[in-house]
């Protein structure tokens, strides 16, 4: 098995990376790029705590070889604030409605809702069903899903003219 | 150990029982039939079993049934239902508040005594009203909040003072 | 299942004594049995009969007499907290309630019951102390006082006789200008027993020197403690960082904690030394 020679985009940073064609994209991103907001739960696709972005879609890095992506925009959570710190909104919402408790879900949460938001600004026409549907394949054992949900609600802007 | 006949004032009603003198009013409870009342440590650490003794948000897991004769005791139970629920019982639900619910009963107790001394709680207020009830689900942060919005409400409305 | 005992519910303090005299030594007084009841569901206690005191209205109060402020030794730790005479006179032993176990158990406990039980971690142990506290005992017999120093003895091991009852304890009012302030360490911020705490109370005597010292320490020792040389080592002298560490050194000095779950020897004896520093720091400031 040779190493070949793959690039990312990595939360908007060329890298230029050598990796085994057996790498998943979530060890390459943890192990290799040392960032570790990635988690590493079931490493079976069930859980969605690797989640990351796939040049923008929602994608189970325990499920991707690191040589499928060559070329591709990755967006970890440490790529969701603003370089100066600035929290997106949506994360924000997640610490405003306590929807952070053991965080370890909460990458992958995250990045979902992102994927959400960027799909759809202003969440328009979003209802709580369609909340849990979207994340059905993030679990969580800390919160309940509760209070998730709430965060997410409260990313929902006001209807415009044409839908009320 | 002879057991007597105690008097035990519930909620506002009246139970006489039987009850040998080491039977702990969280038993004694129970047994009645308040089992919104629950056990947890029975030993006075995880404020599940709280209830209201003259107004005293109290561990029933430390009192003796005997002990609690002339007393008024109030239970969660007491403070409201489900089509007249207190405004802390609403608030718990509406801020999501209660995860598997098992210390919700105490909690609420522990909200009350503070609120009935307390109507305008700081956040560092509530935190060490509760702080003898533990909750192994939320991370306490919407409990915080509940009693924050129940304050709010009761101030409002001017519902829930009384019992 | 709590073990079987007889329960006896004497309506007036006389009542209390005879049955005491009558009874004594198995006859176990019970307050707000928040040691009691979790040391009879563990076994460490056995009783063959309780004796509820809880209703005891001599046992109550807070009030001053005579140049002393006296609290009834039924006073429940939340009482302390709420009393007005606590805090303009008592602040140490106000900062010490408001961290005692946790608001529903101060409820319950009494100030009686915390130094009867004279747990060597007792939180109401270093304020009364730094207070210059005594307790009266009484019985049938009469009744006696008793320095809070003298009236531990050894862990969970008091002079009080099994025919006596604690029931009060008094200590004289603090010089105007007093400070005091008692500080615990603990595994978490509330319900948690002490895995060491201490108390100082200072006198100035308006020239920037002290006239009076005192230093207490728990859980660093069988009984909660007085730090004698530690407090002779601030007696006339200004509270510079240099009379303070020195001070500190002397109560770390004057403890003998064990290893226990809650912390090593050695922890304990080396922070009782900065927290005793950072306390007398703090009383400084208030000072000068």
């Amino acid at each position: 098995m040779n190493k070949q020679d793959i690039t990312l985009v990595i939360n908007g940073k060329k890298r230029y990376l050598s990796v085994f064609p057996n790498e998943l994209l979530l060890n390459v991103i943890r192990e290799d790029l040392q960032l570790t907001g990635t988690k590493y739960a079931c490493g079976i696709g069930e859980c969605g705590a690797c989640t990351v972005l796939v040049d923008g879609a929602p994608v189970l890095s325990c499920l991707t070889l690191a040589i499928a992506v060559d070329g591709s925009e990755v967006t970890t959570i440490e790529g969701v604030a603003e370089p100066d710190g600035t929290l997106h909104p949506v994360q924000e919402a997640f610490l405003e409605h306590s929807a952070v408790q053991c965080g370890f879900c909460t990458p992958g949460m995250v990045l979902m809702a992102k994927a959400l938001c960027d799909e759809n600004p202003g969440l328009v026409g979003i209802t709580e069903a369609d909340v849990q549907e979207y994340f059905k394949g993030n679990l969580c054992r800390c919160t309940g899903y509760t209070s998730i949900v709430r965060a997410m609600m409260s990313c929902v802007g006001p209807q415009t003219a044409d839908e009320a | 150990m002879q057991p007597k006949v105690v008097t035990l004032n519930v909620n506002g009603r009246r139970h006489q029982v039987v009850l040998a003198p080491n039977v702990t009013l969280l038993q004694a409870l129970r047994d009645l039939g308040y089992t919104d009342v629950k056990n947890g440590c029975e030993k006075g650490d995880c404020g599940a079993c709280a209830v209201l003794l003259n107004g005293k948000a109290v561990n029933s897991c430390l009192v003796l049934a005997w002990q609690a004769e002339g007393t008024e005791i109030v239970t969660n139970a007491g403070l409201g239902t489900m089509d007249n629920p207190h405004p802390l019982q609403e608030a718990f639900a509406d801020a999501g508040a209660a995860q598997c619910g098992y210390c919700t009963p105490g909690m609420i107790i522990a909200a009350k005594a503070l609120l009935d001394r307390n109507p305008h709680p700081t956040e560092d207020e509530i935190r060490d009203a509760i702080s003898g009830n533990l909750c192994r689900c939320t991370g306490y942060g919407q409990i915080i909040k509940a009693v924050q919005m129940a304050a709010e409400r009761v101030q409002k409305t001017g519902a829930g003072g009384e019992v | 299942m709590l073990p079987e005992f007889n329960l006896l519910m004497p309506k007036t303090l006389p009542k209390a004594l005879d049955m005491l005299s009558k009874g004594a030594p198995d006859v176990t007084p019970l307050a707000g049995g928040t040691n009691l009841i979790p040391d009879m569901r563990s076994g460490r206690h056995c009783p063959v009969v309780l004796m509820d005191i809880g209703g005891l209205d001599e046992l109550r109060g807070i009030h001053q007499k005579d140049g002393d402020l006296v609290i009834g030794g039924g006073v429940t730790v939340a009482e302390l907290l709420d009393a007005p005479l606590i805090a303009q006179h008592a602040p140490v032993l106000k900062q010490a309630a408001a961290i005692f176990a946790n608001p529903l158990v101060r409820n319950r406990a009494t100030v009686g019951g915390n130094l009867a039980d004279a747990s060597p971690a007792a939180d109401s142990g270093p304020p009364l102390l730094v207070l210059d506290a005594e307790v009266e005992l009484v019985s049938k017999e009469g009744a006696r006082r008793v320095p809070l120093e003298d009236f531990f003895v050894h862990v969970r091991k008091t002079v009080c006789k099994p025919q006596e009852l604690l029931a009060s304890v008094r200590w004289p009012v603090p010089a105007p200008g007093s400070v005091g302030a008692f500080r615990k360490l603990g595994l978490r911020k509330a319900g948690a027993v002490s895995v060491l705490s201490a108390a100082v109370m200072v006198e100035p005597d308006g020239n920037g020197r002290l006239v009076q010292a005192r230093i207490a320490l728990g859980a660093v020792a069988p009984t909660p403690i007085r730090a004698h040389a530690a407090e002779d080592a601030l007696r006339g002298q200004a509270m510079t960082p240099g009379v303070i560490s020195e001070a500190a050194y002397l109560a770390a000095v004057a403890t003998c904690p064990i290893d226990d779950i809650r912390g090593s020897a050695a922890y304990r004896q080396r922070v009782v030394e900065v927290l005793v520093r950072r306390l007398l720091t703090d009383v400084a400031r208030e000072v000068n």
